[in-house]
C-alpha cells in the first residue's frame, strides 16, 4: 500500500456556500503534506471530511484504504488529530490526560502509553497539571494524545499557531521523527517557512485546490522571476510597483518588497518605472523564489 | 530627535514568585516601530499590559507622550490605541455601532465621531461594510475593525500585542500595509509583539526578551550581526550520517533540519574549519554532499541562539 489519502471530487456545501469544491488528490504513505490557504479557504472542512466527521456532499475519499463515509470509525481508529486549540484537560496532569486519551482509543497497554510519553520527551513534566505547563509543553502533550494509539496518519491543524520559533523548530523535529517511522502527516500552517519543510504542499483558495506539488516544483511554476525591491520606506513603493506593467504580484518581505513579474520585465524597467512614480529606489535584485511568493501569487490571483 | 512617545523605565512586575517583567526599560520615539520578541513566557504580554496601563508596575515608571501613567492614568491612556490578539468586538452590533461605542468610551467628542468614523473606516477599507454586523465579518475584516477601534480616538501610540498570530500571510500583509504608513502620516510610535521574525525585520528596532528581561536590543541588522558567519548549510545523503557527523563536530553547537537540508550553528570563527573538516569526514564515511557552505544569518537564528543563551 502506498497511498495514505485518496480523494476524488471531494466536495462539501453548506447551503449555497461551497466550502470544499471538487478536490482530487493523493498523499503517499510516509509523506509530510503541507496544506496551505487563507482562513476560510476550506482546510479544516477538508480535514473533518477525511476524518469521517463530516459527510461529503459529493465525491469520495479513502483514508488508509478505508472509505471515510462507510468506514469512518475505522478511519478514526487509525488516524490522529491535533488542532490549534489543544483539547487538553487543564486540571489533569500530563500523564492523566494521556491515559484518558489512551482509554478513548481503547489502548490498554500502559507500556505503550509510557513509550509515547518518553518518545516526546514528556517524562519530566508527566505529573504537572496542564494549566501549569508552557505553550510548548502543551503542544507536545497535545501531539502525544494524538499519537497514543499509534495511528498510521496524523492530521495537524495549525499545530504551531502562536508558538515561538524555538518550540516550532522542536515540533518539526518531532514531525520528521514520526514521518521517518512511516507515519503520514497532513499539516496545515500559516508559516510559509514550514511549507518549505514538507515533501508536498497543497494550496487552497475559496474551497479549490489550486496546486499540489513538491515545494521546488511549485516555485519553478511561478509565472515569472521574483525581484527584490529595496526602497525607503518600502511600503510607500507598493502601489507604484503594483501599477507597473508586467508586475503580477507585490508582497512585503521582511524589510523590502518582492515582486513576481512576467519574464520580459527587467530590473532596469522596474527601477525606472518606480523612479518615474517618485519612489526612491535603492536596489532591484533578482530573488530566489520562496513558498510565500507561490502562496501570495496563487491565493491573490484574479479569478 | 523626534518626540519620545514611550518612555518605560526599569519596569518590574511579579506574580507571586514569578518575575514576569524584571527591570525592562524601553524608549520609542515618534515615527518608530519597536518590535518585542522572545520565547513564550518571556514577559512580552505583561510588558504590553504595563505599557497600556491595564496593569500597574510594582516598580518603575511609564511615561506616554510626556504623561506619567502613575500620576495621570486617564490622560496617559488617552494617548494609546491597543490591539491584542484576541480583542473584544460586539458581534451583534454593526461595524459603525462598534466604532461609535468605542469612540464614546474613549471620549471622542460626539460632534467629531461621525466624520472620524468615516475617515477611519475608509482607511482600513471597511467603509462599504459599515452596516454589517461584526459577527458576520471574516477574520481579516474583524482584525481591520479591531485596528479601526484602536485608532478611532487618534492615539499617538499604538500598542499591538501579537496582532497577526494565527492569521494567514495575505491578511498579515494587508495588516502591515495599514500600519507602516501610519508612521509617516500620523507620526505615531508603534510597539508590537510578534512571533514572526519577518515582521520583526520590518521594525525600526527590536528588543529581545527572555525570563522577564530585555537581553538584547538594536536594529534588525545589528541583531543579525551578532550571529554573522555562524550558520552553515548542509545537504546530501544519507541524511542520518550527515546529521550524526555534524552533531559530533566539536565546533557545531546545534543541528536543525530544514526540509531536505540541515542548518548547523557553529562557534564564532569556525565556519570555514567546519566546512573543510565535515566535508572530508562525510566523504570518508561514504556519504555525499550536495551543499556545505556558510549562509546568511536569519533573524530566526539569532532568536534561537538568544533563547538558549548562545550568543
Amino acid at each position: 500500500m502506498t497511498t495514505a489519502i485518496q480523494a476524488e471530487n471531494l466536495t462539501r456545501r453548506f447551503g449555497d456556500f461551497v466550502a470544499v469544491d471538487h478536490l482530487t488528490f493523493e498523499v503517499q504513505t510516509g509523506q509530510v503534506m503541507g496544506y496551505l490557504g487563507p482562513n476560510g479557504s476550506g482546510k479544516t472542512t477538508t480535514i473533518r471530511m477525511l476524518l469521517g466527521l463530516l459527510h461529503p456532499s459529493e465525491g469520495w475519499a479513502r483514508v488508509l484504504d478505508y472509505d471515510v463515509v462507510t468506514q469512518s470509525e475505522r478511519v478514526r481508529a487509525r488516524t490522529g488529530y491535533m488542532s490549534q486549540k489543544f483539547a487538553l484537560y487543564n486540571e489533569l496532569t500530563a500523564w492523566e490526560n494521556l491515559t484518558f486519551y489512551a482509554g478513548v482509543y481503547g489502548v490498554k497497554d500502559r507500556k505503550q502509553v509510557r513509550e509515547v510519553l518518553d518518545s516526546l520527551g514528556l517524562t519530566p513534566v508527566q505529573d504537572r497539571r496542564v494549566q501549569d505547563l508552557s505553550t510548548g509543553w502543551r503542544q507536545r502533550l497535545a501531539l502525544a494524545t494524538a499519537i497514543v494509539h499509534r495511528p498510521g496518519l496524523l492530521f495537524l491543524d495549525e499545530p504551531t499557531s502562536g508558538v515561538d520559533p524555538v518550540a516550532r523548530r522542536a515540533f518539526w523535529d518531532l514531525i520528521y521523527d514520526l514521518s521517518s517511522q512511516g507515519i503520514t502527516v497532513m499539516v496545515s500552517t500559516h508559516y510559509m517557512d514550514e511549507a518549505e519543510y514538507c515533501a508536498v504542499v497543497g494550496i487552497m483558495r475559496a474551497g479549490k485546490l489550486l496546486a499540489l506539488d513538491e515545494p521546488a516544483k511549485l516555485k519553478r511554476s511561478l509565472p515569472g522571476p521574483v525581484w527584490e525591491v529595496y526602497s525607503n520606506p518600502p511600503v510607500m513603493a507598493m502601489e507604484a510597483l503594483e501599477a507597473l506593467p508586467g508586475v503580477l504580484r507585490v508582497g512585503l518581505a521582511s524589510d523590502h518588497l518582492r515582486a513576481v513579474a512576467l519574464p520580459n520585465v527587467s530590473a532596469e524597467q522596474i527601477s525606472q518605472g518606480l523612479t518615474a512614480a517618485g519612489v526612491q529606489v535603492a536596489a532591484v535584485k533578482p530573488g530566489t523564489p520562496t513558498m510565500e511568493d507561490v502562496f501570495m501569487t496563487l491565493s491573490t490571483a484574479v479569478e | 530627535m523626534a518626540d519620545l512617545l514611550v518612555e518605560a523605565t526599569e519596569l518590574h512586575k511579579s506574580f507571586g514568585p514569578t518575575h514576569a517583567v524584571d527591570g525592562v526599560s524601553i524608549q520609542v520615539p515618534a515615527g518608530e516601530i519597536y518590535g518585542v520578541v522572545g520565547p513564550d513566557g518571556a514577559g512580552k504580554t505583561t510588558l504590553m499590559r504595563l505599557l497600556c496601563g491595564a496593569m500597574h508596575t510594582d516598580v518603575g515608571r511609564v511615561v506616554l507622550a510626556g504623561i506619567d501613567m502613575a500620576r495621570q492614568p486617564e490622560e496617559a491612556r488617552e494617548q494609546i490605541g491597543y490591539l491584542a490578539q484576541r480583542f473584544a468586538l460586539y458581534e451583534d452590533l454593526t461595524v459603525l455601532e462598534n466604532l461609535q461605542f468605542f469612540a464614546e468610551v474613549r471620549g471622542l467628542p460626539a460632534k467629531e465621531w461621525a466624520s472620524r468614523s468615516r475617515e477611519i473606516l475608509e482607511f482600513v477599507g471597511l467603509a462599504q461594510f459599515s452596516k454589517r454586523r461584526a459577527g458576520q465579518l471574516s477574520g481579516g475584516m474583524k482584525q481591520k475593525l479591531g485596528l479601526a477601534l484602536a485608532l478611532v480616538n487618534r492615539p499617538r501610540i499604538l500598542l499591538l500585542d501579537e496582532p497577526t498570530t494565527g492569521v494567514d500571510p495575505v491578511t498579515r500583509q494587508d495588516f502591515w500595509r495599514l500600519i507602516i504608513p501610519l508612521l509617516y502620516t500620523s507620526n505615531l510610535a508603534v510597539v508590537v509583539s510578534t512571533p514572526y521574525m519577518d515582521e520583526a525585520m520590518r521594525c525600526t528596532r527590536v528588543g529581545f526578551m527572555r525570563s522577564g528581561r530585555l537581553i538584547s536590543e538594536g536594529t534588525p541588522a545589528e541583531l543579525g550581526a551578532q550571529m554573522e558567519g555562524r550558520i552553515v548549510e548542509l545537504a546530501g545523503t544519507p541524511r542520518t550520517l550527515l546529521a550524526d557527523l555534524a552533531r559530533a563536530d566539536v565546533d557545531v553547537e546545534q543541528v536543525q533540519r530544514f526540509g531536505n537540508q540541515f542548518h548547523l550553528r557553529v562557534r564564532a570563527g569556525s565556519a570555514e574549519a567546519v566546512v573543510l573538516r565535515l566535508g572530508a569526514q562525510i566523504a570518508a564515511s561514504g556519504g555525499s554532499v550536495e551543499s556545505l557552505r556558510p549562509i546568511e544569518t536569519q533573524l530566526e537564528d539569532v532568536f534561537i541562539a538568544l533563547s538558549e543563551d548562545s550568543v
